[in-house]
């Protein structure tokens, strides 16, 4: 088989929601040509992709670690919660990220040792964490909004959530994340030790693989990224909803398998997920674009998301 | 570590010394002292259930010994790991292959020991060309549809099994341990595996074989232990026994823990319905 076969043989799952992808910008472009061949559209999209992004990369690093983390939008509603007071209290911005990244990440933690020490099922624990963080926080702040605005022309604000002329600059942190998610999960040990983990954790065990420790790694990872998000949003908006986070759980969900990341682990796609991510950030523009109405939208992230699963099971994509 | 020392040592590689497991309430291993020496092929033979597997992942650091020693070239081993094991040189080849099977040829060759570079990222390039090399020279899987980059889920039985034996050689360990490394073969795989065995004492290392099957065992042991019920109930060394003895031994032992076997089977079992 020639390089350049193998190649695509091997990335045949990205080759396929890539075209996925494109069928979809084809038909809204047709659909309505005078919002689809104009850059707005786009900028649109990119200004809440770069968030989505972020979240769809560390849920690959779970679902192929074979576990599920539910508990991410309560995470990144923390989070934003911990670095909206620390900021309004007048603490440095920065240090208040950095709060807000370790609140995160500790969260991951607390969700890695329950799985993994405790024993628990991931799925129900994290929703649990999702529910208990949820709740932590309308207790906190009495489900009132913190406003940021400001920070509107604050360096911090600028850099995570302004724009390069007309780019939105979370797309830059999106991606750039992406790119060392997948460095981490394609070409470095813990990647490899998150995938053999996923695949047969029994094997792993018997070549010494250390599987708590790399369980608990992914989910702080997850945690991690959450705060990152969390911060992105509380900066996009200028203030802290008690809601921050919620509506992210089954689209990222979707967006990780619709991408090719199967449910039952030991492998999984950063490039696919992140195409994934832009799939469904396009789909509610180009409905209202073409001319049908907001209520279309859900049906069509559905129909989107069984016709993505059909197609990987016939480029090859199943358990063995 | 002087010649002296070396010298002093030089009975075996490693011992176990009383080790018993229990899991509930079920004792898998009872008092279990036996040693390897230095270029020894210990068969170590049993049937399904008398405690082999057991024997070996605590050897290997899987599971802790609830009482008893491990030595390692006359150090005790404490705060014992699968990975401490295999820093040591100890590998082992498990019943399951411990093979991940979504992932390729090469990913499974060096998985959990991985050539890393800087930060610890993978060498990915030189990883498959050790594969590929490795592929030629010990598998001797010559088809051109199976690369480096091919799933090990598609593979038979038998290249599995060469795939994870393979493994164990890389490593240059001292200790191979086989577990039922013939299960589940062919018989022309079978050979293969138990030249493998011969060619691991020809490298001057030493091996524990562990089998049901006393012929794949008897043709490449220095010396045969027989577990039964958790215990070692004997031990030979192969010039002392021959095969139809070995045979005889095996089934007397087999005959002890149920006493129905002894029964001619047809007779009266058939007389009392």
């Amino acid at each position: 088989m020639s390089r350049a076969r193998s190649f695509f043989y091997r990335h045949r799952i990205e080759f396929a929601v890539l075209g996925v992808f494109f069928a979809l910008i084809a038909v809204f472009a047709i659909a309505n040509p005078k919002v689809f061949l104009n850059y707005r559209a786009y900028t649109a999209v990119f200004t809440t992709l770069g968030a989505s992004i972020i979240l769809v990369t560390s849920n690959v690093f779970i679902v192929a670690s074979g576990e599920l983390d539910l508990s991410f939008p309560s995470v990144i509603g923390l989070s934003a919660m911990v670095f909206a007071m620390l900021a309004r209290a007048g603490i440095s911005p920065v240090l208040a990220l950095f709060a807000s990244l370790v609140t995160g990440a500790f969260c991951g933690y607390v969700n890695g040792m329950l799985v993994t020490k405790v024993g628990l099922s991931s799925l129900v624990s994290t929703l649990g964490m999702n529910f208990l963080l949820r709740g932590l926080i309308m207790i906190i702040t009495g489900g009132l909004a913190i406003p940021l605005t400001f920070m509107l022309e604050s360096t911090i604000a600028k850099v995570f959530a302004g724009t390069i002329g007309v780019f939105p600059v979370q797309l830059l942190w999106g991606l750039g994340f992406a790119l060392i998610g997948w460095l981490l999960f394609t070409r470095h040990k813990f990647g490899g030790h998150v995938c053999y983990t996923g695949d047969n954790i029994t094997s792993a065990r018997e070549m010494g693989i250390r599987v708590d420790r790399v369980k608990i790694w992914t989910f702080m990872l997850m945690g991690f990224s959450a705060g990152f998000v969390g911060v992105l949003v509380t900066l996009l908006n200028n203030t802290f909803w008690p809601t921050t986070g919620d509506g992210y759980l089954l689209l990222i969900l979707a967006a990780v398998f619709l991408g090719g990341t199967p449910t039952w682990g030991g492998i999984g796609t950063i490039w696919g997920a992140v195409i994934g991510a832009f799939i469904l950030g396009f789909i509610e523009t180009g409905i209202i674009a073409s001319g049908l109405t907001g209520f279309y939208t859900q049906f069509f992230y559905g129909v989107i998301l069984i016709l993505a699963l059909i197609s990987h099971r016939y480029v090859g994509l199943k358990k063995k | 570590m002087t010649a002296n020392e070396s010298a002093g040592n030089a009975q075996y590689i490693m011992k176990a010394s009383g080790v018993c497991k229990k899991f509930g309430f079920v004792q898998a291993l009872k008092n279990v002292s036996f040693e390897v020496g230095p270029n020894e092929i210990v068969g170590l033979i049993g049937d399904n259930g008398a405690g082999k597997s057991t024997l070996i992942k605590t050897l290997t650091g899987v599971h802790q010994a609830d009482s008893g020693e491990l030595y390692w070239k006359g150090t005790q081993l404490t705060n014992y790991s699968v990975h401490a094991a295999r820093d040591m040189g100890i590998v082992t080849v498990f019943q399951d292959r411990a093979l991940s099977e979504q992932h390729s040829i090469w990913r499974n060759i060096f998985m959990g020991k991985e050539l890393t570079g800087w930060g610890g990222f993978l060498r990915v390039k030189k990883q498959k060309e050790e594969t590929q090399r490795m592929m030629r020279e010990m598998m001797g899987f010559t088809s051109s549809f199976m690369t480096p980059d091919t799933p090990v889920g598609n593979m038979s039985g038998g290249e599995r099994q060469g795939v994870a034996i393979c493994r164990a050689l890389y490593f240059e360990a001292d200790l191979i341990i086989l577990d039922e490394p013939t299960g589940g073969l062919s018989l022309s795989e079978t050979r293969k595996v138990l030249k493998f065995v011969r060619s691991i004492k020809e490298s001057g290392k030493s091996c524990i074989f562990i089998s049901h099957n006393m012929y794949h065992v008897y043709p490449v042991a220095d010396r045969i232990i027989v577990l039964d019920r958790g215990e070692i109930v004997d031990a030979f060394v192969k010039g002392q026994i021959d095969i139809e003895t070995l045979e005889a031994r095996l089934l007397e032992i087999a005959g002890t823990s149920d006493i129905d076997l002894k029964v001619p089977v047809g007779s009266k079992a058939i007389a009392r319905e």
